[in-house]
């Protein structure tokens, strides 16, 4: 299978099983499109009709050149090569568990408007997770994580760092067991800097791997969405001590991160605000929400929306060549050295490697299913772990999945999220469409920006 | 060659061969959390 299309000027060509991506000429793209996206053989010598077809706009010969330089790649697999993964895919069972997001806690100090967590509290009640608790979240993930030994622990909400007494005993005890059990905890928080003070900050930098902090954009973008109880904006007072923390920070992991909704589709002008603040790793992200509240993005956005996406790749392009560039997360890519493809079969890991805690101690598959109880998988209290929830997100591969199937994007976003999925389709199995059309598009640019550097 | 360039050098093949060893990050604790992101994290090997 290939994918082509055409971005800022260039002609990209991506065969989806070996991942090799070609920047091609003008007739060899409108070649292409006389083939089979799905074509699975080459005929070793060009085929008549081929010559044919072009013969108004190209010679005999130049046809011959270009089909000849296609079956090059062809025989070397880097062209219509096979899809031969599915054997993978197949043999793929439980994982240890080795990611949690620890929610200590259910409350938030702002008032979000699009949170998927209904203020921090996931339909349920105000609560802070015990020291108990945490700890024994540490024990379960250490017991369940047999064969891994880099285990990462997400600090997350509503606002994590309400309880940030339990954060940093939860830190101590992870560490005091990482030689005895030959582990390597990497801790991340997720916060929305309302309690960042000094001391937590100098936490922060010191045991976090990576620190998410939420920030919208511009001020009247962010105040409209993130106020907090009295309905007060929250820009004026995060954005002082998020570029003190960024500053302090060093070379070590930040995202300041953003979510965009249909009242900002010109959210690349939030992106280059973050930017013009100091901050250059970012990550701007669509709301997901319930298509009928005002402010959710919808199907018909999406030409809209890919336009800006476009926008902001080549602003980022123009960023780079003058010395002022920045770090987009949904255009981060690896060509070369990113994961394997037995990685790239299954994706995120909920319910299967990845699992989330509540503030009673009860496992869900991932952040976005907590509080519904038919997900509910167990308990680190009790140590219960519902194997059967856990073998449907261990078989939810692309293969698994029918849209994904035929997707070309397939081993990029690796089947989505099946959170989105089971909100929106009611299936985990069931690809969300909106989600599926924006990382796509996202890739495209990722993927041309990687060739406009080439060039 | 004449009328094509290739960007990257990896195959994907060959790493189906040698990967699945499980360390590396889960997509989802890195910057994401409402959305899915593979081809962006970092190989352990």
């Amino acid at each position: 299978m290939i994918h082509r299309y055409q971005n800022n000027g260039y002609n990209i060509v991506l065969d989806v099983n070996s991942g090799a991506v070609h920047l091609v000429d003008e007739p060899t793209y409108k070649l292409l499109e006389l083939l089979d996206e799905n074509l699975e053989q080459m005929e070793e010598t060009c085929p008549a009709d081929l010559i044919q077809a072009l013969s108004g706009e190209y010679n005999k010969q130049t046809v011959i050149d270009i089909y000849n330089e296609l079956l090059d790649l062809y025989h070397a697999g880097q062209l219509f090569s096979c899809d031969d993964y599915e054997q993978f895919a197949d043999k793929m069972g439980h994982s240890p568990l080795k990611a949690m997001c620890l929610h200590v806690t259910h409350d938030c100090n702002l008032r979000c408007k699009y949170c998927f967590a209904g203020q921090g509290v996931y339909g349920g009640e105000k609560k802070l997770m015990s020291q108990k608790v945490a700890l024994s979240a540490i024990d379960f993930l250490i017991e369940k994580s047999e064969g891994r030994r880099n285990l990462e622990m997400d600090f997350f909400g509503g606002e994590p760092l309400m309880n940030f007494d339990v954060i940093k005993k939860t830190v101590e005890y992870g560490r005091s067991l990482e030689k005895k059990h030959n582990k390597v905890f990497r801790f991340t928080t997720t916060t929305n800097g309302v309690l960042l003070n000094e001391e937590i900050a100098d936490f922060l930098n010191r045991e976090m791997n990576n620190v998410v902090l939420s920030l919208d954009g511009r001020r009247n973008v962010n105040d409209a969405m993130r106020p907090n109880a009295g309905g007060k904006g929250s820009y004026d007072s995060i954005v002082p001590k998020y570029r003190h923390f960024v500053t302090i920070r060093g070379d070590k992991d930040y995202y300041v991160r953003g979510t965009f909704t249909k009242n900002n589709l010109d959210f690349t002008q939030d992106v280059l605000h973050m930017a013009d603040l100091g901050f250059d790793q970012l990550s701007v992200e669509p709301v997901v929400s319930e298509p009928n509240l005002p402010f959710s993005i919808r199907e018909d956005d999406l030409p809209r929306v890919f336009d800006e996406y476009d926008h902001l790749a080549q602003i980022m392009l123009e960023r780079k060549k003058t010395g002022k560039s920045f770090n987009f997360f949904h255009f981060m890519i690896d060509l070369d050295q990113g994961p394997c493809a037995i990685k790239r079969l299954r994706g995120c890991g909920c319910g299967n490697e990845y699992a989330a805690v509540d503030p009673n101690g009860d496992v869900y598959p991932c952040h976005q299913f907590v509080g519904q109880p038919e997900w509910k998988m167990g308990s680190v209290l009790t140590g219960e772990y519902d194997l059967d929830i856990k073998d449907r997100f261990a078989h939810s591969t692309v293969y698994d999945k029918s849209e994904c199937r035929k997707c070309w994007a397939k081993f990029y976003c690796s089947g989505g999220c099946n959170a989105n999925n089971n909100q929106y389709m009611g299936d985990i199995l069931h690809s969300h469409f909106l989600s599926c059309e924006l990382e796509k598009k996202r890739l495209e640019c990722a993927i041309m920006i990687k060739a406009a550097l080439y060039e | 060659m004449k009328h094509i360039k290739t960007v990257n050098k990896q195959n994907l093949k060959e790493t189906a061969v040698k990967g699945g060893c499980g360390e590396c990050q889960a997509s989802c604790q890195s910057a994401c959390k409402t959305s899915c992101t593979v081809a962006n994290q970092k190989c352990e090997k």
